[in-house]
């Protein structure tokens, strides 16, 4: 059963992207566990806005596990300490009375801190314009079942595609590596027939980027995988790597 | 020149360079373990692989392999602390499935190092090093011993604990550095998908674990050998 728990929470403040941040350090009660964390958030904003301080920022936009927007490094982990879940999903139920939370944002090289919680994640949409598409001369659409596709690669396209570009990865990555998300975006175009006749340039564009912009490089340690709350797994790392090889021995 | 200037490049020349380590070790450890069953047979591999043009050049080889590899560590660990930031965060939690080697690769690489370095002082340095200098004879424990009989080295060496004790615990290291070596290094050339994957780590561990019992059952059978002075066996 749901009750109401009274928490703390040590949350990660900071003005400006350069500017020093921070922990501090406020007590929630009667915080109903059938809430989301998100709205144990709002609830905290409130509070502080009430005692006229200012409220802390973050990132959300959907609420519902779709739109890649919410972040939050929550007890040791990206998108808090449930699996296969976004931060927006999360529910208070995870936690106990009692409880101290430490939010903190992501960190890595790649996503500078804009203000407290909220990071700079363009970096993941650059690496997307710099390959991440099929170009098509627009006219008629297409019947759907013109080409058809095996049913085993449409399957793994879009389990890639279920990537949501929220750079969980990167921040659990102890390399700061972008790798689970570039694989998964390379993979889900990769796989499919309309993808592959640009895939080479595709593989090595969005490489050129992601190495460009900063990104470490893949040890393999998993650690993506275990908080991607999607659950994208690292056998697409593999298939980046065979492209991209692929591709440069090729030239 | 993407083999260079890449991550992905970056990350193939440490895969290669750690692929042909394994099979260096491999070949190692055979070595070895002619030597438990026949030390005569073991010397004339030694004598084999003296001051010969190819076994020098062998050798060259290999410490290209090592430099690459321990260069190449040392410049991906370096870019990818960098990477991460100088911001770190205040909780860490290890996800379960993250390999506790994954993330400590560089660490187990400098044990094993530190104990090449050693092993290369004790055999290498007395043997080939020693016979390239001109000499077919080192003093060994107050005796002159010549160059080429390997056996009598491991066993001077092998009878005493402290250093039965280092090797084993660079075998530990050794192991664990392989563990997560052998499956990431396939990873890294792209030969995985859903199926191997489990099966690579199946096969890292069995690899990991032959390499290093091997290796281990060696260094104990001449320890045991020298407590009993041979006339055990
Ligand atoms: C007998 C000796 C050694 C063997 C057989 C070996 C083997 C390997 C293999 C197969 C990998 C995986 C490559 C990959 O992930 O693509 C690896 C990674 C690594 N090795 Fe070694 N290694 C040895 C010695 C060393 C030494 C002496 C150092 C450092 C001082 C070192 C540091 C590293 C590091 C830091 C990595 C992880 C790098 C990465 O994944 O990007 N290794 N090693
Ligand atoms: S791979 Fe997973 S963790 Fe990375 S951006 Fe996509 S959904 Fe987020
Ligand atoms: S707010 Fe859209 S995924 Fe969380």
């Amino acid at each position: 059963m749901d009750k109401n728990i009274n928490i703390t929470l040590k949350v990660w403040r900071q003005k400006g992207p350069r500017e020093k941040g921070a922990f501090e350090t406020y007590k929630l009660t009667d915080v109903s566990q059938g809430s989301s964390f998100l709205e144990m958030l709002d609830i905290l904003n409130e509070q502080l806005i009430n005692d006229g301080k200012e409220p802390v920022v973050f990132d959300h936009d959907c609420r519902e596990g779709i739109c890649g927007m919410c972040s939050l490094y929550i007890n040791g982990h990206p998108h808090g300490p449930d699996t296969s879940v976004t931060t927006c999903q999360l529910h208070m139920r995870r936690f106990n009375d009692g409880d101290t939370i430490t939010i903190e944002p992501w960190r890595s090289a790649g996503f500078p801190v804009i203000r407290d919680l909220m990071v700079d994640r363009t970096a993941y949409d650059k690496i997307i314009q710099a390959g991440g598409f099929v170009s098509v001369n627009t006219g008629g659409i297409p019947d759907a079942n013109a080409i058809p596709i095996p049913k085993k690669d449409a399957d793994l396209a879009m389990d890639a595609a279920a990537c949501i570009g929220c750079g969980a990865c990167a921040a659990a990555c102890k390399n700061g590596s972008a790798m689970l998300f570039v694989s998964a975006k390379v993979s889900q175009l990769a796989l499919l027939p309309q993808g592959k006749v640009e895939a080479a340039r595709r593989a090595k564009a969005m490489v050129a980027k992601m190495d460009e912009l900063g990104f470490g490089n893949c040890t393999n340690t998993r650690a993506c995988e275990m908080e991607c709350p999607k659950d994208i797994s690292v056998s697409n790392i593999a298939r980046l790597n065979r492209e991209f090889i692929w591709a440069k021995l090729k030239d | 020149m993407w083999l260079l200037n890449s991550s992905i490049g970056k990350k193939l020349i440490m895969s290669i360079s750690g692929v042909f380590l394994i099979l260096f070790l491999t070949f190692h450890l055979c070595m070895n373990i002619a030597a438990v069953f026949s030390e005569s047979a073991y010397n004339m591999i030694c004598a084999f692989l003296g001051s010969n043009w190819y076994a020098v050049a062998g050798t060259l080889v290999l410490a290209a392999g090592f430099v690459i590899h321990i260069v190449y560590a040392i410049i991906l660990t370096l870019e990818n602390r960098k990477a991460r930031g100088n911001d770190r965060y205040a909780v860490n939690v290890r996800p379960k499935n993250v390999e506790w080697s994954s993330q400590n690769m560089l660490v187990l690489g400098f044990i094993v190092l530190g104990f090449l370095v050693l092993h290369f002082a004790q055999f290498w340095y007395k043997m080939m090093f020693a016979e390239l200098m001109g000499h077919h004879e080192v003093e060994l424990g107050g005796q002159m011993v010549g160059t080429t009989e390997g056996a009598t080295f491991i066993k001077y060496y092998f009878s005493q604990i402290w250093i039965v004790i280092a090797y084993l615990a660079w075998y530990v290291a050794l192991w664990f550095h392989l563990t997560h070596g052998f499956w990431s290094a396939l990873q890294t050339i792209g030969w995985n998908n859903t199926v191997w994957f489990n099966r690579w780590k199946v096969v890292s561990d069995v690899f990991a674990t032959v390499i290093c019992l091997g290796f281990a059952f060696v260094t104990i059978a001449f320890y045991l050998k020298s407590l009993c002075g041979g006339a055990c066996c």
